[in-house]
């Protein structure tokens, strides 16, 4: 694979590798998600039509939430046995570490959980062009969150109350992420073909892909002092 | 001009430099503060539409302002502090923080008091006010990450990254967020060619920004002095400060 530099595959790889070491780890986010899913038809009012009317919007938080959680791993392991100090002093190029640590996330949790939101949405009575922008939508959006909260999980790795703080940092973050994610859905169920949507996401996507691991680097050099 | 940082960021110059400062900034600002009330609270006539209860506008409008200026003066301080490594500016982006928070908190709460006379309700999940508490979120993420981290500098820094990633995305939310749905009403003052308020009610306001602006210079420059004696709290002229403070009260 000559796509990436080799730090990038390096990393992503060996990210991948520890995870499927230990592959119960996958479904946490993929179970967290359903879950979360399966607790919005207790509290709404059982009009018929109404959760399906509002699924994509809960489909979409469900995401973030699941996502915004599993961003904790990303750091977490490497800090504590201190693989992450040995990277830092390799003189490897942290921003492409940065790159494909996220890729590697992306493919744990963003990717799984846009293809899972493909039954899901099925079982939900969406029709086919919503679920293909979903799953699209959830795909961009997603690894602008792998991309933009690496950084700041990096940031908190290790700290007191780390899972809820990088909750707090990040959800802020991801809001416009949701709002187009949502909105692009719910127009594609409307049948109005989500163009300006996805070209804002994918803009965003473009964006943090060449800001955010620069600061992914950054935060790894200031916690590692 | 490096001579001139080099002599002013100099914690221990700063210090007595802001003392003087807020010394000569206390007069201007109370002076804006009560002509600011006078004008707000009497010179200014009613609105036709919102009758009296438009006059909240003269809090309203200036925490708003400040909200807004407190995260770009902590940009600046962020940028500082990151590039020029600036131990001063650590202790400006710590002391910004809780002030700015506090003044978005400012203006959410009169405009929420504001909104129920005038649309009805106490809120609705309008753009303005939807981006303003998201930056108050961010507010709370940054004082919470200075309070997560043990180390100073390393608290320091970490909080300039990430003032520094939201100043990135604050404009992409706040256009988002506004491109999602609006309600509130569109600018007055800021407006390019003639403002659509009148000038008696204009000059009020714009002299209780001045006044809040101020109020939050002195109370920036206060909390910074407490900062700098809490980082230099092991050398000499901190110890001497101290207990010449010390003997002084227990004189009297």
């Amino acid at each position: 694979m000559t796509l990436f530099p080799r730090v990038v595959n390096e990393t992503t790889s060996r990210e991948l590798r520890k995870t499927f070491r230990n592959p119960s780890e996958i479904f946490y986010p993929l179970i967290f998600f359903v879950l979360v899913l399966t607790m919005f038809p207790f509290s709404i009012p059982p009009v018929p039509g109404l959760f399906n009317s509002i699924a994509s919007g809960i489909l979409w938080t469900a995401a973030l939430l699941a996502i915004s959680l599993s961003l904790e791993t990303l750091f977490k392991a490497d800090y504590g046995s201190g693989a992450l100090e040995v990277i830092y002093l390799s003189g490897a190029d942290l921003v492409l570490v940065g790159i494909g640590k996220s890729l590697g996330h992306w493919i744990i949790s963003g990717l799984p959980i846009a293809l899972l939101a493909f039954p899901i949405g099925w079982a939900l009575d969406l029709n086919f062009l919503t679920l293909w922008v979903l799953v699209l939508t959830l795909m961009l959006g997603s690894a602008t969150m792998s991309l933009t909260g690496a950084s700041i999980s990096a940031l908190t790795v290790g700290l007191r109350g780390g899972g809820f703080l990088l909750v707090m940092l990040t959800l802020p973050f991801f809001v416009p992420l949701l709002i187009f994610g949502s909105s692009a859905a719910t127009n594609a169920s409307l049948g109005i073909v989500p163009e300006a949507e996805l070209y804002f996401l994918g803009g965003m996507f473009v964006l943090s892909l060449t800001v955010a691991p620069w600061a992914t680097a950054h935060a790894i050099r200031i916690r590692l002092g | 001009m490096m001579n001139f940082l080099h002599k002013y960021a100099s914690l221990r110059n700063f210090y007595f430099l802001s003392l003087r400062l807020s010394r000569w900034l206390v007069l201007p600002f109370v002076f804006t503060l009560v002509y600011g009330l006078i004008g707000a609270l009497w010179i200014a006539p009613q609105d036709y539409q919102q009758g009296e209860s438009f006059r909240i506008m003269y809090v309203h409008v200036p925490s708003a302002w400040l909200s807004m200026f407190v995260y770009m003066n902590m940009v600046g301080a962020a940028v500082l502090t990151l590039i020029w490594r600036v131990k001063l500016s650590e202790i400006v982006l710590r002391a910004c923080a809780p002030l700015g928070a506090i003044f978005t908190f400012l203006a959410l709460v009169t405009g929420s008091i504001w909104g129920k006379p005038m649309w009805g309700t106490w809120w609705v999940w309008d753009a303005r006010l939807t981006s303003e508490l998201l930056l108050l979120f961010i507010y709370f993420g940054i004082i919470a990450l200075f309070h997560a981290i043990e180390d100073r500098r390393m608290a320091a820094k970490a909080c300039a990254l990430l003032t520094l990633v939201g100043a990135v995305n604050i404009p992409i939310i706040h256009y988002s967020v506004q491109w999602w749905s609006t309600l509130h009403q569109g600018p007055t003052v800021s407006k390019i060619g003639a403002p659509s308020i009148h000038i008696d009610m204009l000059i009020p306001l714009i002299v209780m920004s001045v006044s809040f602006t101020l109020y939050f210079i002195i109370m920036c420059l206060a909390r910074i002095r407490i900062g700098i004696r809490e980082y230099d709290k092991n050398s000499n002229w901190v110890k001497n400060l101290v207990t010449s403070t010390l003997q002084k009260e227990h004189n009297q």
